[in-house]
């Protein structure tokens, strides 16, 4: 009698959990998809700022609403993430850290970088 | 099956050099706008469209307009591929997912016939 089964491998949520270059992928691809979305916030402020003088006033009284500066700061955050994760990607490019340990701790670095960053654009903005 | 004649160039090593290229071009200038934004926290109207307006920065920003198109295209079109499909969507996927692929570039279009003559019209 055969004793070697085949194994199930479970990948239900609760067994299977994310490597940290996964979520770094995702995560590239959700902060892309938020700065297609959120450059025409940007655009509008820029236009409304550059439109005249009394532009200049009123882009300045919405950039001190705090929803419009959570909204500056979170599409900010969206850039430099994926800045980020593109100096990466194109590291690995040129073979620059494609083991999945350096690839892991480069996600890791990624994602520390881009919160000291955020950080501190907001503690700028706010 | 998805086939590639909506990417942007039909080719997927062509749209990896794009990729790339376009990306240094956007991450240049937002580094440039962004110190310039952090240099001068007291700028006024005139600083901030003299530094616009200003030659050099008017071809930037069109460089850059052109370069972000082609990026957001390769991005969103790549995204599309990836998870539009009938796998998840069911049988309709490759309708709503040429529907996502007009819908992107309606948007892109837009940005660009919005941003060329503000930038332009400094």
């Amino acid at each position: 009698m055969r004793t070697e089964r085949p194994v199930f491998l479970s990948l239900s949520p609760n067994k299977f959990h994310w490597p940290i270059t996964a979520l770094a992928s995702i995560a590239h691809r959700l902060t892309g998809v938020g700065l297609f979305v959120g450059i025409s916030f940007l655009l509008w402020l820029l236009d409304l700022a550059l439109s005249s003088e009394g532009g200049f006033v009123e882009a300045g009284r919405v950039m001190n609403l705090p929803l419009a500066k959570l909204g500056v700061i979170f599409i900010l955050a969206n850039l430099v993430y994926h800045l980020l994760a593109g100096i990466r990607h194109m590291l690995m490019d040129i073979h620059v850290g494609g083991s999945f340990e350096a690839a892991s701790l480069s996600a890791w670095i990624v994602f520390a970088l881009s919160t000291i960053a955020v950080a501190a654009i907001g503690a700028w903005l706010w | 099956m998805v086939t590639n004649v909506t990417s942007l160039t039909r080719s997927g090593l062509a749209d990896f050099l794009v990729q790339r290229v376009t990306a240094v071009i956007i991450a240049l200038y937002a580094i440039c706008v962004f110190g310039f934004f952090l240099a001068n926290p007291d700028m006024s109207h005139g600083e901030l469209k003299g530094y616009f307006g200003s030659t050099s920065m008017k071809l930037f920003s069109t460089v850059t307009v052109l370069a972000t198109v082609a990026h957001a295209w390769i991005g969103m079109w790549t995204i599309g591929t990836d998870y539009i499909r009938q796998h998840y969507f069911g049988e309709h996927a490759t309708t709503f997912r040429l529907f996502y692929q007009c819908g992107y570039l309606l948007v892109l279009f837009l940005y660009t016939s919005w941003a060329l003559p503000l930038f332009w019209g400094l």
